[in-house]
């Protein structure tokens, strides 16, 4: 036996393109980029847009080609559906890319401190910025979501556990009701509570009015996200709660609603998602107050989507600018609301 | 000197026996270390002329089997023959299945776990089971686990720890989990988590334990383990169990019974001692089965 001089082996990825293997791309990309650039020179297409079309049209082609050439044909048909999925992921970002830029953009300018301690009360929206606040239409949003939460959350829950596990009569019936109550338009929601709540009984238009015209919106929203994340759950884990002598019920609650319990938290941040930026369903249950209002179930009440709203329809430049102010805050509102139930509900996952 | 050589003749026939017909001799040898003079615990359970369907499809034919307390039975055939329906017949679990319908009497220390009034939740804490994937809850650590039959029972239990340490050596994976009874049980191995099911099942005090192919998805060295734990359970309770491994059926079982399906409903063909089952089946399709001519 001979000593051997120990080799050391690095990690590597032999799977991974090298940038000498990467360059092709880059210059057929640029090539592609120059031709777009000289056919809109050359012929009557003009615009953004067609640069966007042409580079895309030049780049899946060259690609394409060049794969084709050196693995084949279905190499090549390979790169033209990678180009095309990447593209469409491309164009799906660029809205939401734009509406976030936009909305910092211009709302960041009308942020100052007194904005979330003083309202609309003894100012107007015409008034400069520096005056005035949005902290009655902050309290209001918070309210609604709260009270929305509250009431759709166990309901949408209960309905889904409804669904797949009881699956007792007239499920397909309830079923039927919840996909079509999604599709209701969010105006005649709030034009419902209005009719059969603020108009008939003594509740008159006010957060928890306001909360049931969202509630109506979000617990289709709830039970259709809870009944796909229950529906996940294997039936290995029911059968063995069974097997153990449990009920049903017990079996729901120790076993399928904890292994479920991160895609139900999933469900309710949808729910808000959904409720968070509405307007119409406000505009007949809140009354839309400009006074701070610390009682949910009586007097009208702001909200963040009613302030945007009447900024909006007021049109002066700080009216508009309050409107894109009020919308960052809406945007930053919910993201600490999402943040907030994701730590929450993944914290007694994660230390244990 | 003679007597001697003879003798050494003798042993090397029974030898060559025990090569010819191995499964038999595994058998026999299993069955002759248990004594049956050892009054068993657990529970008797009798089967009598159970049928099984799925919607139209007749799954199971007139099925009349006994499992005395204290035995372990396995049941053999091949796939689709209708040996998990049958044990799921069992306990109650066959029910589950929405177009599930079946007929017969099951019964547990003489009465018929199917009678109007019984209360199933009882039934099956006496009757547990051991599925063929291991199904440990996964929102529970190892311990919450074994005592999850407990709190899914709503049984008042008072020290716990010990309990919780008796049914995960039983299962034999104390000396492997004891220093994390904490930790989630989805971080096991295959093999652990079927022990840990079974330590499961064992917390609730069953008085039978129905297997389905429980060691179908395990390794070697896993399928020995739970054998020995099958093994040493049988001191204390009637289990069944379904495998489609005959060494296994072998090894640990007293008797077994033999499912077939010739086209229409699975029928049980054959029962008796195992180590008879596996040298002189009565059956010719029996015989052909532990052959391994088919199936």
């Amino acid at each position: 036996m001979t000593l051997e001089t120990p080799v050391v082996v690095e990690p590597q990825r032999p799977w991974k393109a090298t940038p000498r293997e990467l360059a092709p791309t880059g210059y057929l990309l640029l090539a592609s980029a120059f031709a777009s650039w000289a056919v809109v020179a050359a012929t009557p297409m003009k615009g953004k847009l067609a640069y966007a079309f042409l580079f895309f049209v030049f780049g899946t082609a060259s690609l394409s080609i060049n794969k084709g050439r050196k693995l084949g044909r279905s190499a090549a048909v390979d790169s033209i559906a990678g180009s095309v999925a990447m593209t469409g992921a491309f164009l799906v970002f660029l809205p939401v890319a734009s509406i976030l830029f936009t909305t910092i953009q211009k709302g960041v300018k009308g942020l100052h401190w007194t904005l979330f301690s003083q309202t609309m009360f003894t100012a107007s929206y015409s008034d400069p910025i520096s005056k005035g606040g949005l902290l009655h239409a902050l309290v209001g949003t918070l309210y609604l979501i709260l009270i929305s939460v509250i009431v759709s959350v166990p309901m949408g829950i209960l309905t889904a556990l409804y669904l797949t596990e009881i699956k007792g009569p007239g499920s397909n019936f309830i079923q039927f009701i919840v996909q079509a109550m999604s599709g209701v338009p969010s105006v005649v929601a709030g034009l419902f509570i209005f009719a059969s709540i603020i108009v008939t009984t003594p509740v008159k238009a006010s957060a928890i009015a306001g909360a049931f015209a969202l509630s109506i919106l979000m617990i289709p929203t709830v039970t259709r996200t809870a009944q796909e994340v229950l529906l996940l759950v294997p039936m290995d884990l029911r059968e063995a709660g069974q097997a153990l002598g449990a009920t049903q019920w017990k079996t729901v609650a120790t076993i399928v609603v904890p292994a479920a319990r991160n895609g139900l938290i999933t469900a309710t941040i949808l729910g808000v998602a959904r409720i968070a930026g509405e307007t119409a369903p406000l505009l007949f249950t809140i009354g839309g107050s400009d006074k701070l209002n610390w009682n949910p179930f009586k007097d009208y009440q702001g909200a963040l989507p009613f302030y945007v709203w009447k900024g909006l329809l007021l049109g002066t430049p700080e009216s508009i600018q309050r409107a894109w102010t009020g919308i960052l805050v809406l945007l930053i509102l919910v993201l600490v609301l999402f943040i907030l139930a994701r730590t929450l509900g993944g914290r007694k996952m994660k230390s244990k | 000197m003679n007597s001697f050589d003879s003798s050494n003749g003798e042993e090397m026939s029974i030898d060559s026996a025990a090569q010819t017909n191995s499964l038999a001799s595994v058998a026999s040898a299993h069955t002759a270390a248990r004594q049956p003079g050892n009054a068993p615990m657990g529970s008797g359970l009798e089967a009598r002329g159970i049928h099984a369907w799925f919607g139209k499809h007749h799954a199971l034919e007139n099925v009349s089997l006994d499992f005395a307390s204290g035995t372990v039975t396995a049941l053999i055939g091949p796939s689709g023959c209708g040996k998990s329906t049958f044990i799921r017949t069992l306990n109650r679990m066959h029910e589950f299945i929405p177009s599930a319908a079946m007929a017969g009497e099951v019964l547990l220390d003489g009465k018929d776990i199917y009678s109007k009034g019984t209360d199933v939740t009882k039934i099956r804490l006496q009757i547990g089971m051991v599925f063929q994937k291991p199904n440990p809850f996964p929102s529970m650590t190892i311990g919450e686990n074994v005592l999850s039959g407990l709190k899914l029972a709503q049984l008042k239990m008072s020290n716990k720890e010990d309990l919780m340490q008796e049914c995960l050596e039983r299962a034999g994976l104390w000396n492997e989990v004891k220093d994390r009874l904490g930790a989630h049980a989805g971080g096991l191995s295959g093999g652990q988590q079927q022990r840990l099911c079974i330590a499961r099942a064992l917390a609730v005090k069953p008085k039978v334990l129905l297997m389905d192919e429980p060691c179908s998805a395990l390794d070697p060295g896993s399928t020995l383990r739970i054998e020995d734990t099958i093994g040493q359970l049988a001191q204390t309770m009637t289990i069944i169990i379904v495998t489609h491994n005959m060494q296994q059926a072998a090894r640990v079982s007293d008797y077994t019974a033999f499912f077939l399906s010739e086209g229409g409903p699975g029928n049980m063909i054959e029962v008796g001692p195992t180590n008879e089952m596996f040298s002189r089946p009565r059956d010719q399709r029996t015989e052909n089965y532990v052959s391994g001519r088919f199936g």
